[in-house]
């Protein structure tokens, strides 16, 4: 574990993995709920945790790199059944890719656990991982000029959910009539670092 | 209360409501937005007796006219410009009371880029995540104003502040930014790091509430590619693949993945708002605090 600072206030933890990422995020969730840790964000990403707005950023860089991170059990985590219609205009790239039918492509995307490692892109954008490696997919040549709310999509090792319609550059296999953002509800995010997500398929497409 | 309200006569050419933002939602990828050049936003709060996190106008460079349905105290602050009601020159600067009706002009910057319209009693839109603010990367709050737009009004809070021609810095001639190096200097080349520090910039007319672009000589890359996605804070100097430094403002994206050469001193901020395109640009690095 490496603390770099950024600026005057703020420090980016750079961990190995994408699971170690997970593990430190939990653990800086759980020193600020029981108030050793004071700051303004807390920001996960793909192999670092953000630290921004610290009132003693040398204090942490230290105490950081020589800190144990436990990792925590997956079943403390919320999780977040999306309904799905496996759908989407590049599910049978993606499946022949796979080296499978879209069925099975469907199955193998139904029969995941995923984790939202981090949030970005837009609010309520989380990057999910749990696809073994086998399935990651580039993402499409050319983005879209515009993917609908809802779309599921698949980029690189991440599986994702468009919160609201935008251009974007994922391969689509799905859609889901999960809200994922809306700002009247408490929490606005269906989707936060750390929630636990299955797809679950739905009759009807 | 339903009179107290401001008819938009005159939406300019960007304006929009800004408070404080919404700082504390990074991690679910909202920005923190809030007005660009806060000190000037809470001196006009603070001059027609505000709280410092009410809502205010934020305008770019052409001003605004608006039209309140009821008598009300407005301030005028940031960037300089001509302010007027009912045709008739008022002090920029300063609390100015706009009776019923009446309208009011806050004319183009004759220096900056921003001028703030803090009304008493604050623009009282619904909040979205405990902020007012229009950011312009996500979509959340109001949309920025149009012609015949109508913004609530909030009751006035307390009495105008008894301060005439408050001192407002001038807009740089010169935008001279402290910038702390990292955290991914080591991205860049020794002599790229040379040019941020010695080499002259100017202010692109690309920029906008997301960052300050940048024209000058491209920062050149000690390792190509992308760095996976990572957090990123308010004043990083990111450098996209044509090399020009991007200073991040408000509304900046919350992850990303170009290197960040350098961190802006947040007391240097205001003055990258102000900034119109062509302003010189010098980055002088400093030690961490």
């Amino acid at each position: 574990m490496r603390a770099l600072h950024v600026g005057d206030d703020a420090l980016l933890v750079e961990v190995s993995s994408g699971e170690e990422a997970q593990a430190l995020h939990a653990e800086l969730l759980r020193r600020r709920a029981e108030g050793a840790l004071t700051v303004r964000e807390i920001v996960p990403a793909a192999r670092t945790v953000l630290l921004d707005g610290l009132a003693d950023p040398a204090r942490w860089a230290s105490e950081l790199t020589t800190a144990r991170v436990p990792t925590p059990p997956s079943h403390a985590r919320e999780l977040v059944e999306l309904p799905v219609r496996y759908d989407g205009p590049d599910l049978a790239a993606v499946a022949e890719r796979w080296g499978v039918t879209e069925r099975e492509a469907a199955r193998i995307h139904a029969g995941t656990e995923f984790t939202v490692a981090f949030c970005g892109f837009a609010p309520g954008f989380g990057y999910l991982t749990g696809l073994p490696d086998r399935y990651h997919v580039p993402r499409r040549a050319t983005p879209r000029t515009s993917v609908h709310a809802g779309a599921v999509a698949l980029a690189g090792p991440y599986t994702g959910v468009y919160p609201r319609s935008s251009p974007g550059g994922w391969q689509l296999i799905g859609t889901t009539d999960a809200v994922l953002w809306d700002h009247t509800r408490v929490p606005a995010a269906l989707l936060a670092p750390g929630t636990r997500v299955r797809f679950v398929p739905v009759e009807g497409a | 209360m339903t009179d107290r309200a401001l008819v938009v006569v005159r939406a300019g050419a960007l304006t929009t409501v800004q408070d404080r933002g919404r700082p504390g939602y990074a991690h679910l990828g909202v920005p923190r937005s809030g007005a660009l050049d806060a000190p000037a936003a809470a001196l006009v709060n603070r001059l027609v007796g505000n709280p410092p996190d009410a809502a205010v106008l934020e305008t770019t460079l052409n001003g605004c006219a608006v039209r309140p349905r009821s008598t009300v105290t407005v301030a005028v602050g940031g960037a300089p410009c001509p302010v007027s009601v009912g045709g008739r020159p008022v002090a920029w600067g300063a609390p100015v009371v706009v009776p019923a009706g009446a309208l009011l002009e806050v004319g183009a910057a004759t220096a900056g880029v921003r001028s703030y319209l803090a009304v008493g009693g604050g623009v009282a839109v619904e909040p979205v995540l405990g902020s007012r603010a229009t950011d312009l990367l996500s979509g959340l709050g109001p949309a920025p104003l149009a012609d015949g737009t109508v913004l609530p009004l909030g009751a006035p809070a307390g009495p105008p502040a008894r301060v005439d021609g408050a001192p407002q810095p001038r807009p740089p001639a010169e935008l001279v930014l402290r910038v702390v190096p990292g955290p991914r200097d080591d991205w860049f080349t020794a002599r790229a790091v040379r040019d941020l520090a010695t080499r002259a910039y100017r202010v692109s007319a690309a920029s906008n509430r997301i960052g300050l672009r940048t024209e000058g000589p491209a920062l050149e890359r000690a390792r190509p590619g992308e760095l996976p996605s990572e957090g990123m804070v308010l004043g990083a100097v990111q450098v996209p693949p044509d090399g020009r430094p991007v200073v991040f403002l408000a509304d900046h994206p919350t992850t990303g993945g170009y290197p960040v050469i350098a961190v802006v001193r947040a007391a240097d901020l205001p003055a990258a708002a102000q900034a119109l395109p062509g302003t010189p640009v010098r980055f002088v690095p400093v030690r961490r605090r």
